[in-house]
């Protein structure tokens, strides 16, 4: 059975004229898979993240998570956003612990597991500062730690690495890929950036602009675990090729 | 180090010349016999404030020596009530303005048509409601306060960045934790900017000896009065900065 199945999903915002921002979209993704939707800005790809996270409804279609429909957000489908969303006015820890706390669970159901999660991404050192005395990574790290906490099965993420220099990225590019080893949770990862989704995705859909559209998916010829290595490697740059050929068209 | 401190002995210096050239003039002015109850030079207005202050009452006629601390708590008190009133009342309604379409729509329209009434045209209402006494002037205060509060915790609660509730819907939270620990912490700046703006309007406090006083032909009081009043106010806001400044750590530390 798929994590996640979407069936003939549209997404029309209303206006004169009406806008399709997203048009006939099939997707199926099963556990532990991890996707990339890649495509240029205003192809659609944050708002089907956002019918996925349940911020927004669809038009038409189905969108079935763990094969129920999605009706609103829920700690199963973590979301970390492009600009992190940390609430500024609590420390790392406080942010860590939002979800289960807010959910009420008791101190000893969750502070083991966050203590791990912030480990996990090196972050143990830093649980008392607040997120404005963090660089963009870090927040990011704090970002991914805090879906983690909440136990997530599904993480959706808005291009989380975006905004950071090429180096950071890289780093946090793996860090996911080690996560995602470790934990196994179903992703779905939106990016604009080509290297980004092939270094990290086993399949890539390929999206075009209006009316945003999955215009083609590609399985990535890449095995697991994946280093560095393999972004210098001739199947690499082949893909890379393929791709670019792809949205020129 | 020195010149720090040279800048600064620099600041006082230049923060002084002004007032002083005023005090001079004022003195001159005041001194001249047709200026004779109308305005009096500061240094009778220093003397009467001094008797205000230190004066022992019940001696004599005049009714204004020695209560100068005993109207000042008196004052302090009702507009410690009016504000913290304007303050209970105004920040849950403005989160609540700000948050929700519904009661935006009910609460708005009221709030927009009263807020261009001055405070002064509502003393007649007030006098004929609550009298003109403690009530009345709790009311003022409590008014003058409370349009600046409700409409910046408003302003605030509307602002908050959408993420952050989709990040907190996310994680589970229901509608009332959404807004106390969301909406609220996120509208504070406002919240507090709005506190500042509606404690400068409140200082009508010292009100009731300045028209006391006006009546009476004690012009030297009347001034001694405004600079009372001038003076509270200046250390109320820096209370309110100075909490400002333990609460929201996180902001202060955002805007360097």
């Amino acid at each position: 059975m798929s994590h996640i199945a979407i069936n003939k999903l549209y997404k029309t915002y209303p206006g004169n004229p009406p806008v399709k921002a997203l048009e006939d979209i099939d997707l199926k993704v099963s556990p532990g898979e991890l996707i990339a939707l890649l495509g240029p800005s205003g192809c659609g790809k944050s708002t089907l993240l956002n019918l996925v996270a349940g911020f927004e409804k669809p038009s038409q279609g189905t969108l079935l998570v763990n094969g129920t429909e999605v009706q609103s957000p829920g700690p199963d489908r973590g979301v970390v956003f492009q600009e992190a969303a940390l609430f500024p006015w609590l420390s790392v820890w406080e942010n860590v612990i939002f979800g289960p706390k807010v959910q009420g669970m008791g101190r000893g159901e969750y502070e083991d597991r966050a203590h791990q999660m912030l480990k996990i991404v090196g972050l143990s050192d830093f649980k008392h500062h607040l997120p404005v005395q963090l660089s963009g990574g870090m927040r990011q790290r704090v970002g991914i730690a805090r879906i983690l906490t909440l136990g997530s099965r599904v993480l959706l993420m808005d291009e989380p690495f975006g905004a950071l220099d090429a180096q950071t990225r890289l780093t946090m590019q793996e860090l996911l890929l080690s996560v995602w080893q470790q934990l196994k949770p179903t992703i779905i990862f939106v990016t604009h950036d080509i290297d980004e989704a092939i270094f990290l995705a086993s399949r890539i859909y390929v999206m075009s602009a209006r009316p945003g559209r999955i215009q083609t998916s590609i399985t990535v010829p890449l095995g697991r675990p994946r280093t560095v290595a393999d972004t210098a490697s001739e199947t690499f740059s082949a893909l890379k090729l393929q791709i670019l050929n792809l949205i020129r068209h | 180090m020195a010149t720090t401190s040279l800048n600064s002995l620099r600041r006082i210096v230049l923060g002084v010349i002004v007032p002083i050239i005023v005090l001079v003039v004022w003195q001159i002015v005041g001194s001249r016999q047709n200026m004779a109850g109308i305005l009096p030079p500061p240094t009778q207005v220093l003397e009467g404030w001094h008797g205000w202050i230190f004066g022992s009452p019940g001696l004599g006629l005049n009714p204004y020596l020695g209560s100068w601390l005993s109207n000042v708590q008196y004052s302090s008190m009702r507009v410690a009530q009016g504000f913290f009133l304007a303050a209970l009342i105004g920040v849950p309604l403005g989160l609540l303005i700000g948050w929700s379409r519904l009661i935006q729509q009910l609460f708005d329209p009221v709030i927009q048509s009263l807020r261009p009434i001055p405070i002064t045209a509502w003393l007649p209402f007030s006098i004929a409601m609550f009298g003109i006494r403690d009530m009345g002037a709790i009311f003022l205060i409590f008014l003058g306060g409370f349009y600046a509060i409700v409409v910046n915790t408003t302003q605030g609660a509307r602002d908050v960045e959408r993420n952050l509730v989709r990040a907190a819907l996310m994680m589970g939270a229901s509608k009332r934790q959404l807004l106390y620990r969301v909406v609220l912490p996120a509208a504070m700046p406002s919240i507090f900017t709005g506190l500042r703006i509606g404690g400068v309007a409140v200082k009508s406090g010292l009100g009731y000896v300045l028209w006391d006083a006006y009546y009476v032909g004690r012009m030297d009081i009347v001034l001694a009065d405004m600079a009372s009043i001038g003076i509270m106010g200046f250390l109320t806001d820096r209370l309110i900065v100075f909490i400002e400044q333990k609460v929201l750590v996180w902001r202060i530390l955002q805007s360097h």
